[in-house]
């Protein structure tokens, strides 16, 4: 797994959103066991506490689950993934809104450079 | 229980005051930038806690120690700004060296270290370049299995790719209980890294932060903050 950070965010909130990236797009799927912490904050050369932290919200989200002697594991349950998935598309639609408002566009305008988009890619 | 521990530190070369009344602590498990501009104080608060000098006034506790007795020095692991090994020893005679005056030294360690950045063990000190020398330095440092680490610029004189290989080195060798202070310049490259830092300028403590919580709070990364803050 790639892992690249801006310098504007906390590190522990980008951890959070590349391992639902991850997760969600099938990188780790469903009951995949994870490496643990240490490994995965010296690959991403983060702190372990930092990387423990986004761990323990991501299992707040219901993302991954731990068990207490066999490690730590993506969630089986794939409707949560899903709403996860919606949301990650949701934030990215938003992100790319705001940039479209601040160049001057409708929502209109918006909807049909889009449709040309997608023709002319097809 | 703090790993190590300042109380209103000051310290003074003559009529130079290099830290002025600094209070600070640092728990187990964290790694801690000290930051500041060139001759804020850096190296002497590093030298303070191991005991190479005494403050003016204040006290310091290392594992609720003075610093400088033998039991503090088998606690703390310090990495000197300047070279401060013998520069007629070999790699692997440096290695037995630390291994017969440290108690918590993990040969296995160094000599993973020493083979993957590629440093021959027969090679002596002073056949070696200066990033070499930094790494041996750091390797000997880092393979001991100490609470506290004081590293005085650890990073400076290597390339980015070691960087990279040293910083991770440091969170694979991360222990829960150990805590450790690195005074650097390459804010960019260890950011990710901290849990916490410390500004200091002229002798002064102006900072102690949650590195998260700087980025959340001021929506910059702690690089910036310093650029704003140090301003020339």
């Amino acid at each position: 797994m790639k892992w690249q950070f801006s310098s504007d965010a906390p590190i522990y909130a980008q951890l959070i959103e590349q391992i639902q990236r991850t997760i969600v797009s099938g990188g780790w799927p469903p009951g995949e066991r994870l490496p643990s912490v240490r490994d995965l904050a010296g690959e991403a050369g983060v702190n372990p506490n930092t990387m423990q932290r986004a761990m323990t919200e991501l299992e707040r989200e219901g993302l991954v689950y731990s068990q207490r002697t066999a490690g730590r594991f993506v969630t089986e349950d794939r409707a949560r993934i899903e709403a996860a998935r919606n949301q990650c598309a949701q934030r990215q639609i938003q992100t790319f809104l705001d940039k479209m408002e601040q160049l001057g566009y409708s929502g209109e305008e918006i909807l049909r450079l889009v449709e040309q988009e997608m023709k002319g890619e097809s | 229980m703090p790993v190590l521990e300042y109380k209103e530190v000051t310290k003074r070369y003559g009529g130079l005051t290099a830290l002025d009344g600094v209070s600070l602590t640092v728990e187990p498990g964290r790694i801690v930038g000290l930051l500041g501009p060139n001759g804020s104080g850096k190296t002497t608060l590093l030298k303070l806690a191991c005991g190479l000098l005494t403050p003016t006034s204040g006290e310091i506790l290392v594992c609720s120690q003075a610093p400088g007795s033998p039991a503090s020095h088998a606690q703390v692991s310090y990495l000197p700004e300047r070279m401060a090994v013998p520069d007629w020893m070999t790699a692997k005679q440096l290695v037995h060296f630390y291994q017969d005056f440290y108690g918590d030294f993990r040969q296995d360690v160094a000599w993973q270290m020493l083979s993957d950045l590629n440093i021959d063990p027969a090679l002596r000190v002073r056949e070696m370049s200066k990033g070499t020398r930094e790494k041996v330095q750091l390797i000997l440092v880092m393979s001991r299995a100490a609470m506290l680490y004081l590293l005085d610029e650890p990073i400076g004189g290597v390339d980015p790719a070691t960087r990279d290989y040293i910083l991770s080195t440091i969170i694979a060798n991360y222990n829960p209980e150990a805590a450790v202070v690195i005074s650097t310049h390459l804010i960019a490259d260890v950011e990710k890294l901290l849990d916490q830092v410390i500004f200091l300028k002229n002798g002064q403590l102006v900072l102690q932060s949650e590195v998260d919580q700087l980025r959340e709070e001021k929506g910059m990364s702690v690089d910036a903050l310093f650029r704003e803050v140090f301003k020339c």
